[in-house]
């Protein structure tokens, strides 16, 4: 048996890498990648709490951030390409048009 | 009451917006259509409004045709239209008027023709709504329709000092319809409505001290407008700079909206007011009349010398409507409309000359009965009539003002009388410099006598002039029972006979 | 019947005044014209012979309605309704003026034709002719004062028209204003006393007046005013004193004009009046007294500036103001049909010199200066005849029309115990004899003083002129035996046929008494042209230089007509216009100067409400949007616009947010 703290342990370092991707990155592609570890870090916390209290619902929870995650990962992804295709780059510095 | 269904006080009223509307929709450019629209307007609704005189039953003294609609319930105000004798002469002579004035304006006016238009006939109907509104509140709504139009037509349309006389004559008039306004509110609140029948049914129920307030708001509005002394000048300086059509309108219909006004809402619903106020304005009206004709003797500038003869004549008017006596205030109403065809002529005259040489100043004329014939017998038969030669309109009306004037007074009566000696001076001083010398001025020998147009304009006003100084009957039937209702009103003391 | 007679002018004005102006050749125009006058003319005659057989003395004819009834309060304290019809009277007095007007005025319309045959305004001419003959038919036919008043002031209207007809001249135009004026100040008093009279009796139908005023509805004092008043009016129209002025003046007319216009028919129009509302005069003492007085001046007055006028019409002016002077005295003294007997045989030996005078200005091609006149006694005889007739008659020759009329006014006058109208009368009387001869002599006697150029074109005037001078000069004659007095073997005839409308009056001078008065005023009037005839032509005018001469300065201001009209001028109408300068200047500097020092004093409190606007509220809200402006690009420096700096911004709010709510809970 897997002690919770362990579970809640490697969901947070999960999470944090992913956080760390997304927010140092600058190829858009890795951040997406990085969304997708954040999701994970937050699923195997939920899936694990949800065991340790002996509730289906944490799972439930997950299965529903999977799927999230997966039209997330779809959309982000189309709009990725549509990005490429118009700026022939990944690169996020010179996604900026929302400056004041 | 309609006519065939159809409401007839409201057809009269809101023609000539049709009119515009019409106008507005023609393209700028094609000046011809909009020439003949306004004219086929403004002439289908002089026919509208002598239908409406076959319809009449002038042995009534009673508002006719009656249209009575809620308007703003709100504050109780309605849409109530309604015509009597004094009203539907001053309705046909502003129709009429109206009609001579966009005839005459065919070739006058080249610039903003469509706009031009525009403004005449939403100022038709907003004068014909003043003589038609028995509500204070639309009184009020069509007074200061009547502001606007004119204010442009003056501003846009006249000559060198436009923009001083049009806001001159705009901040006058405001200025006096301002305190109008106030009056009319403390009447509704005492009233509780705005409808004049619902008023002079109730009777005067102000209290005396009040009725004074009222009657001098009222007296500002009106005043201003007809022009009294000292109120009057805004009139010379609008008519100076106005354009013909302008200046016809201003005199002929403008100006008897205020003494219109006295007639129709402060004397009856303000008795005992206008009984205590009377003789005070029987002065001004005095030394109007006199003043008047002085200062006519000193201008230079035609329009202007006319202009300052219609503070003359109306002072004569007013006379005649604040000595209270029936006689005096028939000849009274009677003299709006004889003011209205003599004046209106003779700015139609000048206008006829302005138009060909471009000056107004007498000094410029001289000589010119040899050169313009027919012209020179149209302006003498105008000048005769305004200075109320028997046989011609203006007599009428003086003479029953001066004998209404009489029993009440002989002192007035002699002080308004030297107003006829004097306004022969001015006037057969002014047709003797323009008309009669020599022809010394080379830039008149050019000059062409009247066309057939120019003389179509005037034949109305010709034929009206005689008509109302041989047989006045018809005119003065309709004005019969009206006029003495409201004098019964206010100097019931003129009926009683003492045992 | 009568009420055809004013119609045939007005007919004629109309045609004439309308489409012969235009269209219509000379002859078309002088055909309907004199037509006109003559249809109305023989209309005259017929309603004359009417009058003669019908039963009836008054024919009353009502055309319509003309001003409807009003109610009004008259000085009884009772209101009563009051209208005006359009109502024409015909009795005796009315039927002497129509036949005066219509006739002389055909014969003056005939004369017209030879006349104005070489002026431009032919149809213009006689249009305003047969309006003038209308207006003053409507005048005396009508039987109220404001019908009357149309044809007063109508006649007035004419008389402007004609007298400025050659307008592109300025003293024509001047003249025809002038009168025109004058006669308002005089339709000042005749409103007045109109409006009094309805006040006082409810009615201004003449012949309501006279039963009124001889029911005893009216006091003697009301009666004083409104006769005092109408008397005003009557000055102004018949040129007498103070309103006489404008008559001279009027001379700038056609002669044709002066004859019928200003010396046979409107400038009675006074007399008339006066003799219509004879029971009103009657009734004051004071009125009579005054109508008498102001006659007796006035003869005299005009009389003395006829001795120094050399314009051969303004003498027969200054002798119209001085005839009429005498039609007052008679109707001042009650003897109303003496006045307007005088009025009638006036009209024919007065428009008969008028007509003379015309043609010899006419024979000398437009010279109307007696000093360049002289010797034309041969030159036209025909002329010469006819006026020497016309002088005649009016010095008051026995047996001429003149002498009849004058001498029936001086025994009225002289009956009436009146003795300075008397003696007045008595010294007009010689005086016309004098100047009338004056002229005569200066005119048809003695050499010839005019150019050599004017003597060629000098001829008689055609036929179409002379025959109304012939017919004119035969009345002259013979017009005074309508009236011819009892004690001369007479009926006085004309006297009675008035009394319907006049009343009677009775003479109380016994018959030796007027003999001798006739006898004192035909030895004055011979003694007077005995005088001229030794003057100017025995002394060749010399004693008239000499006395010229000697007196200068009062032949300067006779000549000057007493400076009379200099007077008026600075004190009438200088005064109007210096109060006319005043209202100016009142006008355009304190009542326009407050207007505009009011819009001035608006425009500056709004230029110091711009001032507030400004600075104080604009600047407010300006400050709110610079405060803004400022925060603003402070701020936008947060938006990076790279979104993992939003996303970094996310987390550190999310790490804040966790950390307060672990602190504070």
């Amino acid at each position: 048996m897997i002690p919770i703290e362990a579970v809640i342990g490697f969901g947070l370092i999960i999470f944090t890498i992913g956080l760390a991707g997304v927010l140092v990155r600058k190829n858009l592609v890795i951040m997406l990648m990085s969304l997708e570890l954040l999701l994970n870090g937050v699923n195997i916390i939920l899936a694990g709490l949800g065991r340790h209290l002996n509730s289906p619902r944490g799972s439930i929870f997950a299965l529903f951030v999977i799927i999230n995650a997966v039209s997330e990962a779809a959309v982000g992804f189309a709009l990725v390409l549509a990005y490429f295709r118009h700026r022939k780059s990944y690169d996020t510095d010179s996604l900026n048009d929302l400056k004041g | 009451m309609n006519i065939l269904g159809i409401p007839i006080l409201t057809l009269v009223t809101f023609f000539p917006v049709a009119g515009m509307v019409v106008v507005l929709a023609l393209p700028g450019s094609r000046t011809r259509a909009i020439k003949l629209a306004a004219n086929i307007f403004t002439g289908l609704e002089f026919v509208a409004t002598v239908l409406l005189l076959t319809r009449f039953d002038a042995s009534s003294g009673d508002m006719q045709f009656l249209e009575r609609v809620p308007w703003i319930k709100a504050i109780g105000a309605q849409y109530l239209l309604g015509v009597d004798g004094i009203s539907l002469l001053l309705v046909l002579l502003t129709s009429l008027l109206t009609f001579i004035a966009t005839l005459s304006s065919w070739q006058a006016v080249q610039k903003r023709l469509k706009e031009y238009y525009v403004f005449l006939l939403l100022l038709e109907t907003g004068m014909i709504g003043v003589f038609l509104a028995l509500d204070l509140l639309l009184f009020y709504v069509f007074w200061e329709v009547v502001l606007v139009p004119m204010y442009f037509l003056i501003g846009v349309w006249g000559g060198e000092r436009k923009l001083y006389a049009a806001i001159k004559f705009f901040l006058y008039t405001l200025f006096g319809s301002v305190a109008m306004l106030v009056g009319i509110l403390v009447l509704r609140s005492q009233h509780q409505t705005f409808d004049v029948l619902a008023m002079l049914a109730a009777g005067p129920v102000l209290p005396v001290a009040l009725q004074s307030w009222v009657f001098l708001a009222f007296f500002l509005g009106f005043a201003i407008k007809v022009p009294m002394f000292p109120f009057h000048t805004w009139l010379p300086d609008a008519h100076v700079e106005a354009p013909t059509a302008g200046s016809v309108i201003l005199a002929g219909v403008l100006l008897k909206m205020g003494t219109y006004g006295f007639l129709r809402f402060s004397m009856p619903l303000l008795p005992d007011a206008a009984r205590r106020y009377a003789p005070a304005i029987v002065v001004l009206a005095l030394v109007a009349i006199v003043y008047g004709a002085l200062v006519s003797l000193m201008q230079k500038d035609m329009k202007k010398l006319i202009a300052y003869s219609s503070v003359s004549h109306m002072g004569f008017v007013m006379l005649g409507l604040f000595v209270l006596t029936p006689m005096a205030a028939k000849g009274a109403v009677l003299q709006m409309v004889n003011h209205g065809i003599s004046t209106g002529a003779l700015f139609l005259i000048v206008g006829i000359i302005y138009e060909r040489r471009h000056t107004r100043l007498i000094s410029e004329f001289g000589g010119l009965a040899s050169r313009m014939p027919v012209y020179a017998a149209v302006f003498l038969i105008m000048t005769m009539s305004s200075i109320g030669l028997p046989g011609l309109n203006g007599f009428i009306g003086e003479f029953m003002i001066l004998m209404g004037t009489f029993p009440v007074s002989w002192l007035w009566t002699a002080v308004a009388a030297t107003g006829i000696v004097l306004g022969a001076g001015y006037m057969l001083w002014l047709y003797q410099r323009v008309m009669f010398g020599r022809l010394a001025n080379p830039a008149n020998e050019s000059l062409k006598d009247l066309t057939l147009r120019e003389l179509a304009t005037f034949l109305p006003l010709i034929v009206l002039a005689f008509w109302i100084g041989i047989f006045p009957k018809p005119f003065l039937a309709v004005l019969d029972k009206p006029v003495e209702k409201i004098i019964r009103v206010v100097n019931p003391a003129h009926f009683e006979v003492p045992r | 019947m009568f009420a055809l007679i004013p119609l045939f002018p007005l007919l004629g004005a109309a045609v004439n005044g309308i489409v012969g102006i235009r269209y219509f050749s000379r002859r078309a125009v002088g055909v309907t014209a004199v037509g006109a006058a003559g249809l109305s003319f023989a209309a005259s005659i017929a309603a004359f012979a009417g009058l003669l057989r019908s039963a009836e003395p008054v024919l009353v004819k009502t055309l319509f309605t003309w001003v409807p009834a009003s109610l009004i309060r008259t000085a009884g304290g009772t209101t009563i309704p009051f209208a005006l019809d359009l109502t024409f009277r015909y009795d005796s007095l009315a039927a002497v003026m129509t036949l005066v007007v219509t006739g002389v005025g055909l014969l003056i319309h005939i004369y017209s034709v030879g006349y104005m045959s070489h002026d431009r305004s032919y149809a213009r001419f006689f249009a305003y002719l047969n309006l003038f003959t209308f207006a003053m038919l409507v005048l005396v036919l009508g039987a109220n004062l404001a019908v009357m008043f149309i044809g007063w002031e109508g006649v007035g209207l004419c008389s402007y028209l004609l007298i400025g007809f050659w307008f592109t001249k300025d003293s024509a135009a001047d003249a025809g204003k002038k009168a025109f004026i004058t006669n308002r100040v005089g339709d000042f008093g005749f409103l007045l006393g109109t409006g009094l009279l309805l006040f006082a009796l409810g009615t201004i139908d003449t012949a309501g007046i006279t039963a009124a005023v001889e029911g005893g509805m009216l006091a003697k004092g009301t009666a004083t005013a409104a006769a005092l008043l109408l008397f005003l009016g009557a000055t102004g129209k018949s040129a007498q004193i103070p309103l006489y002025t404008w008559l001279p003046d009027a001379m700038e007319g056609p002669t044709p004009v002066s004859a019928l216009i200003h010396a046979a028919t409107m400038v009675t129009a006074g007399v008339y009046m006066v003799a219509r509302l004879h029971a009103l005069f009657s009734l004051s003492g004071t009125a009579m007294a005054v109508v008498a007085l102001t006659g007796a001046f006035t003869a005299v007055y005009a009389a003395t500036m006829g001795f120094v006028q050399t314009d051969i019409k303004r003498v027969l002016a200054y002798s119209t103001i001085s005839q009429i002077g005498y039609m007052f005295i008679g109707l001042g003294v009650g003897a109303y049909a003496a006045g307007i007997f005088h009025l009638m045989t006036h009209a024919f030996f007065k428009s008969l010199l008028f007509l003379a005078a015309g043609s010899v200005i006419h024979a000398l091609s437009g010279e109307q200066d007696m000093r360049r006149m002289g010797g034309l006694r041969k030159r036209i005889p025909r002329t010469y005849f006819v006026f020497l007739v016309g002088a005649l008659a009016i010095s008051g020759l026995p047996g001429l029309s003149g002498f009849f009329s004058k001498d029936e006014i001086l025994a009225s006058a002289f009956a009436s115990g009146n003795y300075l109208v008397w003696g007045l009368g008595l010294a007009g009387a010689g005086m016309t004899a004098f100047y009338m001869f004056r002229l005569i002599f200066l005119t048809f006697f003695g050499e010839e003083r005019f150019s050599g150029e004017t003597a060629h074109h000098l001829h008689e005037s055609p036929p179409v002129m002379l025959v109304p001078l012939q017919i004119l000069a035969l009345l002259a004659v013979v017009g005074g035996y309508v009236g011819l007095p009892r004690i001369l073997g007479g009926g006085a005839w004309f006297g009675r046929f008035l009394e319907t409308s006049t009343g009677a009056h009775e003479s109380h001078l016994a018959a030796g008494t007027e003999v001798l008065l006739m006898a004192v005023s035909v030895a004055v009037a011979a003694v007077a042209i005995f005088a001229a005839w030794t003057i100017y032509v025995k002394r060749k005018g010399e004693p008239a230089r000499r006395f010229t001469e000697r007196f200068r300065a009062l032949h300067r201001t006779v000549a000057r007509k007493y400076y009379v009209d200099e007077a008026y001028n600075r004190i009438f109408v200088g005064g109007v216009f210096v109060a006319a300068r005043v209202a100016d200047w009142i006008d355009r500097r304190v009542i326009d100067g407050l207007v505009d020092g009011a819009a001035a004093l608006a425009r500056g409190a709004s230029r110091l409400s711009i001032l507030f606007d400004e600075g104080v509220v604009d600047g407010a809200v300006n400050g709110v949007g610079r405060v803004h402006l400022a925060a603003s690009s402070l701020l936008r420096r947060l938006q990076t616009g790279f979104v993992y700096n939003y996303a970094l911004a996310v987390v550190l709010g999310v790490a804040l947010v966790i950390t307060l709510v672990i602190v504070v809970l």
